[in-house]
């Protein structure tokens, strides 16, 4: 067995699998678990996917949104056990598979087109 | 049995913990190990347990080697290593990774990788001379290395471990008290927190850790 196997198989247990196909260019509601004290609760945050990467178990999301006029960017290891659930809001049109140039648009340029190709090969 | 053992470094991953934390983890592998020889004060001066991993074909080993490793009812090994201290065990008892069930921080000791002759700036941190007000060809220079006469007041050399350009890495690196994270039996891997010296597939050595600071020491007083 050569060495990324090992590792491979040493991971999956932490794998999840409970997530909807999504792509660049979607946007997303990932719903984290927040621990205060004792207590848990779970707060959504959307925002459009604008990247990806690694694979297996250091998969991880970058999700940008504005808030209050300032764009935040998550980066979330998707195979986190805080992280509760994600659901595909919208998905959008995505020609390449970094979408730093959302970062310089302003206003209305910043959204991107529905999806239209190859929408039936997903779920 | 010694808490010790010989592996090879797997590579490095990401491990989620029950909080929902992730911590970067280095996986060593490693299959059951031979006693290869148990030290006593009596016989050899102090007392000592050598345990050799890595099995490889003879003609990679030599016949003193050979003969070492047979007396254990071994095949040839690769690597042997030292475990200061008495322990209960026999010559050609096997180790294997369960001995660090119990162990909250080992020690591992490996090879660091070989960087290649390199200058002051990379090899002891220097700051070099400055970029402009007229330095000319000398920023990364060390500068002084003082007079030649400092190491008993007078000499024709200079001082003795004169801290200068020259070979870097590739020297045996001792990661103390590494928290272990998870042990896997079947597969003889060693899942420890943090980074391991040496490339993947370089021979390491890992032991339960020799001394902890207070805090750790609670921490592996508390299980």
């Amino acid at each position: 067995m050569n060495k990324q196997q090992i590792i491979e198989n040493l991971t999956a247990g932490q794998l999840k699998d409970d997530f909807p196909a999504f792509s660049v260019g979607d946007t997303l509601d990932v719903h984290c678990r927040i621990i205060e004290g004792d207590k848990e609760r779970i707060q959504v945050y959307q925002g459009v996917l604008i990247g990806q990467k690694g694979r297996g178990v250091n998969r991880t999301i970058t999700v940008r949104r504005i808030v209050a006029n300032e764009g935040v960017e998550r980066i979330f290891p998707l195979h986190s056990p805080r992280i509760a659930k994600i659901e595909v809001v919208r998905r959008g049109d995505a020609r390449r598979a970094k979408l730093y140039f959302l970062r310089d648009r302003v206003g209305k340029s910043r959204r991107l087109r529905d999806q239209r190709r190859g929408l039936k090969h997903i779920g | 049995m010694p808490q010790a053992m010989i592996g090879k470094k797997v590579g490095m991953t990401r491990w989620f913990m029950e909080d929902g934390t992730n911590v970067p983890v280095t996986v060593i592998e490693a299959p059951p190990c031979v006693v290869t020889q148990v030290k006593k004060q009596e016989t050899d001066g102090y007392d000592a347990v050598q345990i050799g991993g890595d099995q490889v074909k003879p003609r990679r080993s030599t016949m003193p080697m050979i003969g070492h490793d047979h007396r254990a009812g071994s095949g040839p090994l690769r690597t042997h290593a030292e475990l200061r201290g008495e322990a209960d065990c026999e010559l050609g008892d096997t180790v294997d990774v369960s001995v660090f069930e119990d162990v909250a921080f080992v020690d591992v000791v490996g090879t660091s990788k070989g960087k290649g002759f390199q200058g002051g700036m990379k090899r002891h941190h220097f700051r070099g001379l400055e970029a402009s007000h007229g330095v000319k060809r000398r920023h990364r220079s060390p500068g002084s290395i003082n007079g030649h006469a400092t190491n008993l007041g007078t000499g024709p050399k200079i001082k003795k471990g004169k801290r200068m350009a020259g070979h870097m890495g590739h020297t045996q690196i001792t990661q103390r008290s590494m928290p272990v994270v998870s042990i896997n039996v079947d597969q003889n891997l060693i899942v420890v927190k943090g980074t391991v010296p040496g490339p993947i597939g370089g021979s390491v050595f890992v032991r339960s850790a020799v001394r902890l600071n207070r805090k750790k020491a609670k921490m592996a007083k508390a299980g």
